[in-house]
Parts: structure tokens; C-alpha cells; sequence
């Protein structure tokens, strides 16, 4: 029986301005920073109060996985924010707005009411974006 | 007016402000006077009005802030002592036993915890990675680093 998720990845365009975005202005605690090779490092990273869930910072460059077409067009779909990389939640979405804006996250949806609660929409550096969610949109029953 | 009477969104600013102040400065010798006056409140409708929005208070936050940059200084090698002074801390012997309570390890446990790890992975670093990413990256391949063993 599976039980939990353990680890996910966020393709990133560059890794450095990754670890700004996501430790410097979201506050996720770095967990892994490990050279592997000149241009890229297995950099893992947690939600504050999650430190069993590593979001894997993964480097969009020409690989094994990545042949350099690959790696042009993800490059291109990332940018254009073709990819959503899932909900995040915390205590005060209107709070952690404010913030994210003061520390220059680019919003492309402020908070707003929805069916299933209040939602905003962001970017990280890369041009993923993420919901944001108050974690007591998921506390009713209803939800699940 | 009082804070009370405020638009909600000016509260909020206001607090989040204060909180920017604490992640900015949280390595000088700033206390809740200091936070209190940045969001023009009163310190107890501040104190207050930040647990609801943070769910600590401020100087439970700002502690939590400064544990967490000390473990990052702490990863990176610097001895205990350093630390606590370069944390905002003047005596060892409170930051210790805070962190203690934070963390659940000593200062002195979680530095050499963590030489020891740097070591490892120096030695084997992909026996840090699990072994589909390595893969999938090339990493191992044509280079220095040995596979990692179960």
C-alpha cells in the first residue's frame, strides 16, 4: 500500500535562482545541496512544516534525460507557465500574500473566491506556477 | 482610529511588514519594542493580532528564525560559539539550551552530525541521491563518482 510521497521534482531552469525563490522568498528550508558535476547539484528542499516531503529542484539541462531538444522545448513550455506544480497552503492567505509580494513574487491570480474557498496563483522563477490555498480549504470533509 | 476600526488589509500590511522587519533583521539585537513600533501597534493588540495570522508570537517566530539560520551555519561547519554570537545570541549556554529544545539535538551534536555527513558525501556523494534521478540525469556515468551501495 503506498502511504505517502516522499519526494517530487520542479523542473527549473537555473538551479541558483531556484534556491533564492524557494528558500530566500517562499522559506522552504533547504535539505540537499550536492555537487554533481560542474553545471548541476541534487538540491532538494522542504516546506517549513513539512520536512518529510523533498521538493526536488531539478535542473533542466541537455542529459541523458534531456537530449537538447528536449531540453529546448521544456525550457520554452516552463517560461511560457504551461506547467502547475501543485497547491501550497498557509495558515493566512491574505498575510502570505502581502509578503510574497513585498519579496517580489509575481502573482498572476490575488486571492479570490472560489466555490471551493479562496485561491491565489503564482509564479516561481522558472514560470511554474502554484496554487495557494488557506489550509482550512481543505479541513471540511466536503473536500476530500 | 483605532486598530480595531483599520481596513483589514492595512492590519494585514502591517503585520507582514513586521514580519519582513524580523526576517530581515533577525541577526541584530532587536526585541518586541522594536517590532511593535515597526507595525505601529501596540505591543499587546501586535502580539495579538500576529499569533492569528502566524500562529506564534513574534518573539516565538524570531527565535524560530534564528534556530533555523543557526542550523544552516552549524551545516556549514562553524563552531557553536560562532554561531550563537552571529545569531543574535550573547550567551552559549541560553542558545544552546533553546536549540536543544527547538531541535531535539544539542549545537555540538547537530555540528558534528552534519561534518560527518559533509564527509560522506564527499566520499559517496551518490549515495545521497535516489538512484532513478542519477539515472535519468547521467549522473555516475563516465565520471568520478562511484555507485552508491546498499
Amino acid at each position: 500500500m503506498v502511504t505517502k510521497m516522499t519526494i517530487t521534482n520542479i523542473n527549473v531552469i537555473d538551479q541558483d535562482s531556484a534556491y533564492d525563490f524557494y528558500v530566500n522568498k517562499l522559506g522552504f528550508r533547504l535539505v540537499n545541496d550536492i555537487p554533481m558535476g560542474p553545471d548541476t547539484r541534487w538540491l532538494t528542499v522542504s516546506p517549513p512544516d513539512q520536512p518529510d516531503l523533498q521538493l526536488v529542484l531539478f535542473p533542466v539541462t541537455v542529459s541523458k534525460m534531456f537530449p537538447q531538444e528536449v531540453a529546448d522545448s521544456l525550457i520554452s513550455l516552463i517560461r511560457r507557465g504551461t506547467f502547475g506544480c501543485g497547491v501550497l497552503t498557509c495558515n493566512d492567505i491574505f498575510a502570505t500574500y502581502e509578503e510574497l509580494k513585498t519579496k517580489g513574487v509575481e502573482f498572476i491570480k490575488a486571492p479570490t473566491k472560489e466555490f471551493y474557498g479562496t485561491e491565489a496563483l503564482f509564479k516561481d522563477d522558472s514560470g511554474n506556477f502554484f496554487s495557494l490555498q488557506p489550509i482550512n480549504n481543505f479541513s471540511n470533509e466536503n473536500n476530500i | 482610529m483605532t486598530p480595531e476600526q483599520y481596513p483589514r488589509i492595512y492590519l494585514y500590511r502591517r503585520i507582514v511588514q513586521a514580519k519582513v522587519f524580523i526576517d530581515k533583521y533577525y541577526l541584530q539585537k532587536i526585541d518586541l519594542d522594536n517590532i511593535s513600533d515597526e507595525a505601529y501597534f501596540s505591543k499587546y493588540h501586535f502580539i495579538r493580532l500576529f499569533k492569528s495570522i502566524y500562529g506564534k508570537t513574534p518573539h516565538q517566530y524570531l527565535t524560530t528564525v534564528r534556530i533555523e539560520h543557526a542550523k544552516q551555519l552549524l551545516q556549514q561547519g562553524n563552531s557553536v560559539t560562532e554561531v550563537c554570537f552571529s545569531v543574535g545570541y550573547d550567551s552559549v549556554s541560553t542558545f544552546s539550551s533553546l536549540f536543544t529544545k527547538i531541535t531535539g539535538k544539542t549545537p555540538s551534536g547537530y555540528l558534528n552530525y552534519h561534518k560527518q555527513r559533509k564527509q560522506e558525501i564527499q566520499s559517496e556523494p551518490l549515495a545521497f541521491v535516489p538512484k532513478c534521478y542519477a539515472f535519468m540525469h547521467g549522473w555516475g556515468e563516465n565520471s568520478n563518482f562511484e555507485e552508491a551501495t546498499v
